[in-house]
Parts: structure tokens; sequence; C-alpha cells
């Protein structure tokens, strides 16, 4: 395992027991459905049957009469609101959009879509009350395909929606993205071979194993509180207050435990819904999805199309790359095609390219983020073409992509030169893998690479660092822990303060009392939150040179603080640890608490390259994946395991992606896979042990050296994947999931 | 989920009254693993649940060398999976019984139920007529006996009448040199409902077919028995081309459809590929028996 | 409501007492009624195995059982698995190799592998894998998890 020297840390980069772990494994800790209140009554959703109709009229007479049900809630009820792009927290958005996605108002868009909820004395009375809310729906022609919504005589979705190149026509296209650089023309000419291809990609699901959740508890002061798991309690609060038309400070958002989310629990579908219940009954109203639910009505990742040609001289040399890319945004615009078109390209150095991204609404659930949104399915594309040069080159497809790799000022598609990037140390990492070193004997048997890049982000965060009476600590911050960030928090506090680690606790806290943080997500929690950790850590080891220097009538300048301890520079006094300055903070001052705000820049992109060795039956066209290696760039691990974690976890979510997963719809636009039965993602039989390689490029913006981990890890397996079986049986895939019906389509049409 | 009643009675006397009693129909409830599922989704709504899972009758494993086995409805699939007489007598039957599911679901699950519930993929089902099973029910008339390439009638339709209780799988002790085998073909390793599944009997005088039979499962509104592939293997010598030969037959006999589970091109192709593996398997089996 | 019904049985050791409606599912019972929200909801289709619990030694989906079915029965949820203050050795386990991160499919997995280590003290890992697969997790990649029930199978044994 490559690692830099951690000599400098006494904890970071050590592998203690997470601070909320004992809650974790003995049942206690509490996610959003395990909150109760006395007289909570329980919600339900009633949801679109149709992809695309008309609501012509609801009637709730029924369902209001039968007993136990306390209250019924439309989109009439909710304040209408303009349509325009605003910034809520960090995240631009159209709240008109983000409104009519929580409740249909006078269309529904997908099937699934959000019609009316209810509020009754149990969850199964809200049910039976569902049957009885009549809707007169005009059932419309169902958008699928997303070239087919590209057409000019296409059923449009939204009548005002226009993009800045067509304004005065009616469109299905959001909005049109481009990258260009160099001269194409020159570029292909200059290229001894050229593979130009086209990919499908279905749209997929995050598949975090806790359903979306909220309880609203709506107080007639105008006050409300919201309990929910979410992986952004701040952006919970500024939506809900939007799409309720209360103001921000008027809703304070407690974050449960939360289970899983992956980019898709960052945005509002019950949580507004669960504050309007009870604000409508008086009474604490709890809703929570079932996996239907979730499968069909939260936010996926797009389904996308992608055209790429690409150049390379025969020594291996990209010479031009062209890229036709349009995303599935679902009901409401705003696809990841941006940041496809952002990533599809940028492991490489390419002087010559052209990048055309397209944003189109279809009838199918409003996409959400999902870990490195947009990447992935941009990555399936180019990877192949790579491996293809590569193979037409003659060239180890690792090699090839080092020889080509983006460094240090290498220029982005977007354009601003990389900073220091750990590309090439990634790709050799990789190459220097047991696995990759290894022979694959076998029938039937074949090794793909690909490599991935994802920006990460920086956003806002906020830390305070509580030092207690007994010279221990607690550093609260308000990042929902979605995969052992607490322990990490813990470790900076402590590695700053000189403390053990299990003299430190980490706390999320809610949104009244912490600063506004954006997202978990983004790979920034131990990145932006890490920073603002640190901050407040160093600020209040400021505070505690203070105390020292007064207890000791020195000036501050002569005070150092070590290991824990505060020193005086010039005399002999013996140094003093936290816990003795702690137990004179009633005489020096009061306690300490040590804060920090950022708006953290610096951010550090991430690479990871991936081999992946799959069989596939000849017969039957299934794929089993035999071994797998990731290999990625974390900047520095503060708690490695936890790292792994991250890279190995979106390594699996990579080959679900690859194999099985997908949005099947019928022709009526109707989600046939709404369970777990047949949205098929791996279980522990389908995959082998995932051997992680953390590579440590320290990220020069970060005062740990910390880039994000939690991203882009997903990014190459699909494409490994596919590298993989077209080694196996010389079939080259380019369509998402490589299922077996579709293998065995692809293995009997090269054979005819 | 609807409101509904639930009675566990100990006796089938009681259970068979108990079913008949509602007009808007009773359900057994044995594993729940499908029925509690179809409740939640609306798809059946029952006004009583009927726990048969305390009558001793369906609870039992019987095998006699001359009589054969009784297979009581309500036995848990680990439960068949943990009988090394199973194993021994039934290996096809006893696979696929440990291919319903999770161990969860095989905790709960049981032959019976997965053969009353009616769905055409039914992991067992195509075993136990490959085997040529009997399904033995008591209903308020008295008892009857009922092949169970016959009971299913439809997706989710059986020939259960309102009353009927199944207790019990009936399948003759296997002869010398026979042996069964089902495969099915999931597009992971577990958890799934199969594409296309695949039961197969076979008896052997040495590396002759005397007797074959072969029942597919997923690829038409019931499991259909190919019973020209099998009728085409008796006297014939078992080798490659004979395996080959046998699944082009099975294959001619499927009516599949295009679904989320997979093409109705790719199942046929599949009943081919699973028909011959599952023959050569259990022929395998039988020469050692 | 009139409809329900007086269920008698022993939970985690204790016997228990409790009303429930027959529609109401044994995990809904636990949560709703008994307050052990230790059993997750993650699928009510029995898909995920995040609701698992033990009914008589065999490890169910509590999801697809029926609170009025545990009469007479014995269970064991996550809430059960620990001896007084010590945990078990499967949960320390957890721990030290982080086989979780969001934690939702924690409690399932475990009742799942404790069931499966109470039958096989010293189970392989592809039969490790094989008695988890019904129990999904989207965070780990399963591959801690494994390692986990590896060594706390072999902690038990040296016990």
């Amino acid at each position: 395992m490559a690692t830099a020297p951690t000599q400098e840390f006494k904890i970071i980069g050590t592998r203690p027991v997470r601070p909320d772990g004992v809650d974790k494994v003995t049942g206690r800790a509490k996610y959003g459905a395990d909150y109760s209140f006395p007289g909570m009554l329980h919600g339900k959703v009633l949801r679109s049957p149709h992809a695309h109709a008309r609501i012509k009229s609801i009637n709730v007479d029924k369902a209001l009469k039968l007993p136990g049900v306390k209250a019924v809630v439309l989109g009439k009820d909710l304040p209408e609101l303009e349509s325009k792009i605003e910034f809520i927290g960090e995240i631009s958005l159209n709240p008109h959009y983000l409104a009519h996605n929580v409740l249909a108002r006078d269309k529904v868009l997908y099937n699934g879509h959000a019609v009316a909820a209810v509020a009754a004395t149990s969850p199964h009375i809200a049910e039976e009350a569902l049957a009885l809310i009549e809707v007169d729906y005009e059932v419309l022609p169902p958008l699928l395909d997303v070239r087919e919504a590209m057409r000019s005589d296409a059923p449009i979705l939204h009548p005002e929606l226009r993009n800045k190149e067509e304004p005065d026509k009616q469109t299905n296209v959001a909005s049109h993205v481009q990258f260009k650089r160099g001269d194409l023309e020159a570029g292909f000419k200059a290229a001894d071979y050229i593979v130009e291809r086209e990919f499908d990609t279905s749209m997929v699901h995050q598949g975090y194993i806790e359903p979306h959740n909220a309880v609203g508890v709506y107080n007639s002061d105008g006050h409300a509180t919201i309990y929910c798991s979410t992986q952004g309690a701040f952006d919970v609060r500024s939506m809900s207050a939007r799409v309720l038309g209360m103001p921000v400070g008027n809703i304070k958002v407690v974050p449960a435990e939360i289970g899983g989310g992956f980019g898709g629990k960052t945005t509002v579908y019950l949580e507004p819904l669960s504050v309007a219940l009870s604000k409508a009954t008086g009474k604490p109203v709890k809703l929570i999805m079932t996996r239907s639910e979730v499968l069909r009505a939260t936010g996926p990742t797009s389904g996308s199309h992608i055209r790429i040609k690409m150049g390379a001289t025969k020594e291996g040399k990209l010479t031009a790359a062209e890229v036709w890319m349009a995303y599935e945004a679902g009901a409401f615009p705003g696809s990841p095609v941006m940041a496809g078109a952002m990533t599809i390209l940028a492991p490489y150095v390419l002087d010559h390219l052209l990048i055309d991204g397209y944003d189109v609404v279809l009838n199918k659930p409003k996409t959400a983020a999902y870990r490195a949104p947009g990447a992935t399915n941009a990555a399936f594309a180019s990877e192949t073409v790579i491996d293809e040069l590569a193979e037409k080159c003659g060239i180890d497809p690792l090699q090839f992509r080092i020889m080509n790799g983006a460094k240090e000022g290498s220029l982005q598609p977007a354009g601003p030169p990389f900073k220091r990037i750990g590309m090439i140390e990634t790709c050799q990492a990789l190459a220097n893998s047991p696995h990759y070193k290894s022979k694959l004997v076998g029938k039937n048997r074949g090794r793909g690479v690909a490599i991935g890049f994802w920006f990460n982000a920086g956003m806002q965060s906020t830390a305070t660092v509580n030092i207690h009476t007994d010279g221990s600590a607690s550093v609260v911050t308000g990042s929902p822990d979605i995969g052992g960030s607490r322990a990490s928090m813990a470790m900076i506090a402590a590695e700053v303060l000189g403390l053990s680690f299990e003299e430190v606790r980490a706390v999320v806290s809610d949104t009244d009392s912490v600063g506004h943080t954006d997202v978990t997500g983004g790979s920034r929690v131990t990145f932006a939150t890490g920073m603002a950790v640190y901050e407040a850590a160093q600020d209040a080891v400021r505070q505690l040179k203070e105390r020292a220097a007064r207890m000791w009538e020195r000036k501050f300048d002569e005070i150092d603080f070590q290991a824990g301890k505060a020193i005086s520079k010039n005399n002999g006094v013996p140094p003093m640890t936290v816990k003795e300055i702690a137990a004179k903070f009633p005489r020096t001052g009061g306690p300490i608490t040590g804060r920090a705000s950022v708006s953290a820049r610096g951010v550090g992109a991430a690479f990871a390259a991936c081999c992946i060795d799959v069989e596939v039956d000849p017969e039957t066209a299934k794929v089993q994946v035999l071994r797998a290696t990731i290999a990625q760039d974390a900047g520095r691990a503060i708690h490695p395991s936890y790292v792994e974690g991250q890279m190995q976890g979106g390594t699996a979510q990579g080959i679900g992606w690859a194999l099985n997963e997908e949005y099947f719809y019928d022709q009526a636009g109707l989600m046939r896979n709404s369970g777990f039965l047949d949205y098929r993602m791996p279980t522990c039989l389908d995959l082998p042990l995932i051997e992680p390689v953390i590579v440590e490029v320290p990220n020069p913006g970060h005062p740990l050296g910390v880039r994000g981990v939690g991203e882009v890890s997903i990014v190459p397996p699909p494409a490994a994947v596919a590298n993989a079986i077209y080694r196996a049986i010389g079939v080259r895939m380019t369509e998402l999931p490589m299922s077996p019906p579709r293998l065995f389509k692809a293995m009997k049409n090269k054979r005819s | 989920m609807h409101e509904f009643s639930y009675e566990a009675p100990t006796t089938v006397a009681d259970a068979v009254r108990l079913l008949a009693a509602p007009r808007d129909g009773a359900r057994v409830l044995c594993g729940g693993t499908d029925i509690l599922i179809q409740m939640r989704a609306g798809v059946r709504k029952p006004s009583l649940l009927v726990d048969v899972k305390n009558i001793p009758e369906l609870r039992q494993i019987k095998f006699d060398p001359k009589t054969g086995l009784r297979l009581g409805a309500a036995v848990a699939c680990i439960e068949i999976f943990e009988s090394a007489l199973m194993h021994k007598h039934y290996p096809g039957l006893t696979e696929a019984a440990h291919l319903i599911g999770s161990t969860q679901i095989q905790s709960r699950a049981s032959v019976g139920g997965n053969l009353c519930n009616g769905s055409p993929a039914a992991d067992t089902t195509p075993a136990l007529i490959a085997l040529s099973a009997v399904a033995h029910l008591i209903g308020l008339g008295g008892e009857r006996d009922v092949p169970v390439e016959e009971f299913v009638t439809g997706p989710g339709q059986t020939v259960l009448k309102p009353g009927e209780l199944l207790v019990d799988l009936r399948i003759a002790a296997p002869r010398p040199h026979s042996s069964d085998c089902y495969l099915r073909l999931i597009p992971r390793n577990e958890m799934d409902i199969a594409v296309v599944g695949v039961g197969a009997a076979i008896t052997l005088e040495g590396n002759r077919c005397v007797a074959a039979k072969i029942a597919l499962g997923a690829v038409g509104p019931t499991q259909i028995v190919a019973r020209k592939a099998g009728e085409w293997l008796v006297g014939k010598e078992l080798d490659a081309a004979a395996f080959e030969k046998a699944g082009d037959l099975a294959s001619e006999v499927c009516t599949p459809i295009d679904d989320m589970r997979g093409t109705a091109e790719y199942r046929r192709h599949i009943v081919d590929v699973l028909t011959k593996r599952a023959l050569q398997a259990a022929a395998e089996r039988a020469r050692n028996n | 409501m009139a409809n329900k019904k007086h269920v008698q049985c022993t939970i985690n050791g204790e016997h228990t007492e409790f009303l429930c409606e027959p529609r109401q599912s044994l995990l809904e019972t636990l949560r709703d009624v008994l307050g052990l929200t230790g059993s997750k909801e993650g699928c009510l289709t029995g898909d995920c195995g995040a609701c698992s619990v033990l009914v008589d030694e065999r490890v169910v989906c509590s999801c697809l059982m029926l609170g009025v079915e545990a009469e007479g029965k014995t269970l064991v949820t996550v809430e059960g698995m620990a001896e007084e203050s010590e945990l078990h050795p499967l949960q320390q386990k957890f721990l030290d190799n982080a086989a979780l991160q969001c934690g939702i499919c924690t409690p399932g997995f475990l009742v799942a592998a404790k069931a499966l280590l109470d039958r096989n003290p010293t189970p392989s890992e592809a039969e490790i894998r094989y008695a988890l697969a019904g129990n999904l997790c989207r965070c780990t990649g399963y591959d801690k998890i494994v390692h986990a029930v590896l060594d706390a199978a072999k902690v038990m044994q040296e016990a």
C-alpha cells in the first residue's frame, strides 16, 4: 500500500472505533423512522399511476370521512412559486420545480409523482384513505427516451420551459453546455487510429437501504421541527421553508442517523409534507416511504446517450476527442450533464476537444445526485473507447492511460489547469498491485482496467470545539455522519488538541445549534468540515495558550502548545495539560469554545483506477466478477478503514451498475421493477473481496492534505467490467447494464 | 394493509372449516413470504388468514422405501435442506427448496406454499412435476389427489376450491438408477426470481435412458411439461448429442414473454441450455444411485 | 381496535405480552408496539434483511411475519445480542473492522451472522457470503462485513 509518511501524526492514519459505533451495533442509534412522539399521526402519499397526465379534478371527501383520517393536503394547499433559478444554500435550483415535485399541481410528470398526502391515526388507515381519493386524470403520451424527447415534434412536459439557444421555442431541452479547445479537424488528422462509438446507459438508483422518512412537528407559534434522515439538514430547512412559504428561521431540522444516501438524500420529498400535515392536524406527523416509492419517486441518476470519437497516433498519443452527450434530467430540469462534460476527458492531456452536453426532461422521476453524479455514465463511454485505442496501438491499457495522463498544470476540459493531482500515481499504484501483476488464467475470463475522475466539492462548513471541565472535548458539526465521519472529525480535533481519540466526542447537531453547513456530499465532509474542525481546534488551542499565558503571567508569544500541553518557552515551569488548564476555567475567563466557519477553497481533485477480472458463461451470458482492486488518491487518509470502505462501497455500486441495475419501464412509462427483488443490487454472493489501494498525494489546498474520498471509486468499474468482458469473450458492450439478456444479444450479433 | 382476521387451528378439520366459512375469501398463511407481500400490494384481500403451521400433518417429512415420500405442505424449505433423506432421495427438489430466497425466506417458506401461490416462476414446482408428485387435498367434500402438473391453472390460479387445503405432497420412492436435478438462471447469484427454471428427473439402465421427465418454469403462464423432450430420450444412449437434442426439443414447447427479467428470445435459449445441464446432472447422479 | 389479539412470547429472554392487530407485521409490532426500533425497515418484501430477527433460533424477516404469529415463540432481536454490558463478539468485530458505514443494515447483518455462527461456528468465506446473501448492504461492498464475521468466529472459537 502506497502511503505518505504519517510519522508527524499521532492519531491521523490510525483506525480507532467510531464514536457512534456501539449505538449502531446495539440497535440504539436513532434513525428518522425511529422517532415517535405522543399523539403522533402517520402520513401516506398518493402517487400517480400514470407517467404523464393532466389532473382534471381531485375529490377527497370519501377519504376524509374514513374514521381515523385527520387531514389531506393537496398541491393547491401549498404556495405557488415563481419559476426562476435561485441559490438555496449552495445549490442552484428552481423552487417552482422543487415544489411541483414535492406535490403535483395541474400535471403529473412520472409514475409515482406525489398527488396528495394524508394523515391518519395509523399507517394502515392512511393507506386505506389513499384508495378513497378520487383523481380524474387526462392521460397524456409519455416520453421515455432521451433522444425522442429532444425531437422538435416531441410532446412537451413544461410549456414554459425554454433554453438560452432557442428562447422562443417550447422544448424539453433545458440546457446545453459546451467545452471546446484546439482544432478538432487537425487533431483527428494527426491520428493513426480513430474509434467512434455510441453508448446507452439506463437510469439507476442510489439504493440506500433506509427509505426516506420525516417527522414534522408544527407549533401554533409558527415554528416547526423536522426530524429526518438527510445528508443536509440545512438544505432540508431552506428547501422546506421555500416550499411551505415559511421563514427559514422558523424551521429547525434535527438530522437523525442516516441509513445511506449517496447523493439521494440531498433534496426534499416528505419533509415539507410532514410539516403541512402537522400544521393541518395540530399533531406530529410521521411519513416513511415504501421501497416502491423510493424507487419510483425519489431521484435516481440519469440514463444517458453518449457518442464519442477519439483519435490516437500509433505511438499511443491521444490527439483529439469529440463528445455528444444527452442526459435524462427526469421530470424537471437538472441532470448532472455538466459534471459529465467536465469529467469525461479530464484524466487525459488533450489539445483538441469538443464536448456538447444536453439536459433533457422526460417522464421519469427527477434525478438527484448519485456519487460522482454524471461521471460514471461518461467514463463508461470514454474508458471503453480508450481501451479500444490502447488495443489498436498494442499498448498495455494502463500504460496507455499513464502515457496520456493529466498532471499538475494540464488543462481540464472546462478550462482551468489542474493543481497537484495524483492521476499518474494512482495508475502506477494499480499497475504495482498484486492483482495487476498476477496472470489471469482460465477460459472465458478477462481482465479490464479503467480510471475515473471526480472534482470533489468545497462549500460551507461550521465547527465548534468545546473544551470540557475535565479537559476532554467535543467537536460539534452540522455534517450528518453517513459513513464514519464522526470518527475522522474527532481524530482531527484530537490530533490538534493533543488529546487521545477517546477524549474527544464528535456530535452532529441540529440546524439551530451549529452554523450553516452544506450537505454531506461531494466528498466534502472530511475536506471542508474537516478543515473547519481543524481551524476550530486551532482556535481552541489559541485560547488554551492565552489561559496558560495568563496563569503564568507571560506574554502569549512566549507560550507553545505541543502534544496536549502548554509550554512556557523561556522558563522552567512544568508544562500544563489541557486538563489542568480546564480545571481553572472559572478563574481564568470561563469555558473555552473554539470556532471556525469556512467556505472551503483548495479542493483537491480525486482519481481512482480499477482492475476487474470476470468470467463469462458463454452459454448463458452471465458474468461473474472474480477479483477487483481499486486504487484511489485520498490525499491524506484520516481513518484508513473508512477510506477503504468508501473505495470498496463505490466499487460495489459500480459493479452493480455495470451488471444488473436499471430502471425498467413499460411502454406506458410505468416502472416494472420498483422493488429490491427486480432492482438487482449486488448481494455479498455477487462480489469478491475488493482490494483497496490507498494512494496519498497530499492536497496542497488542505491543512492536512485531504482530498475527498467518497465518490470517485464508483466511476471506473462499469468500464472496467466492459473491458474485462471484451477480453473474456471478444464482445465490446456499449450498453449498461450488461445484464445476461443484453450480453447474450451482443454475443449473438457478433456471431452473425 | 387492509383489516383481516387471523386463526391458527391445530387440526386439518378445523382448518378446512375455517377456510370454507368466509364469503369474501380466506387464504392459508404458511410462510407468509408471498401472501403478505401480495396483501401489502393490494393484490389479494382475504378477510381471514388461516395459519396452518400448528397442524402436525402439515409439518412432517415421512419417507417409506415402498410408498415413497409424504412432504407436509407447511414444512419450511430449510427443514427440507436439513433432511438427510431428502438429499439422498430427491436431491433436485431439495436444491430447488434451497434456492428459494435467502436463509431468512427459507426459514419460513414452504414447498406447499410455493405451489399454492401459483407463480409461473416457482422454483420447487418444476422439481415436483419432474418427480410426478401428487398434491393431496382435503376439503369439506372429502379428499382428492391432483398431479402437481395439473395443480396450477394460471398465474396465481390453482385447482384449490374454497375450503380446500393442501395437506401434503406425495412422491413415489425413487427407482434404482434414477435421480433428479433443478437448475435456474437468475441474473445475480441469490435473491432473484427465476428467469428460467428447469426440473429434470431421469432413470437409467446402464447409460440408456428408460424414463425422463422435464418441467419448465417461468416460460409460460404455468409450468410446462416438456413431454416430447422426455419421451424422445427414452431408449437413447446418453451422450452430449442426446442432451443437446433434448434441450432443443424443450425450448420448442416454451412460450416465454419479454419482461424485466429477460427477453423471450433469451429465455428460449436458456431453456435449451438449462435442460441440457439439468439432464446431465440428473443422469450423473442416477449413475451413482 | 376490537380486532386486536393478545400475544405472549419471549423476547430477548424476557416474557412479553402485547396486543396487536393481525395486519401488523412482527416488525411493526416490535418497533411501534414494543419500542424495539433496532430492527429496521428497508423494503417490506423480504429482499433486504434489515428487519432480521431470530424466531425459535431461525433467522426470519420480521416484515414477512405477523405479530400474532409470535405467540409462544422465542425471539431474539439486535437489542438482545449483547450480554449485560459486554458486546457480542460479532458486534465488537463489526466495530473493529469498520464493517458498518451508515449502519442501517447492521442490525440485520448481526442477527443473520449470529444465526450462522450458532449453527456453523467455523464458516468459510463462501459459507458466510451464502448465509448473508439475504442481507443487502449498499455502503461497504460487504468486504469488511465478511472479514468481521470471520474474525468473530475465530474469537468465539478461541473463547
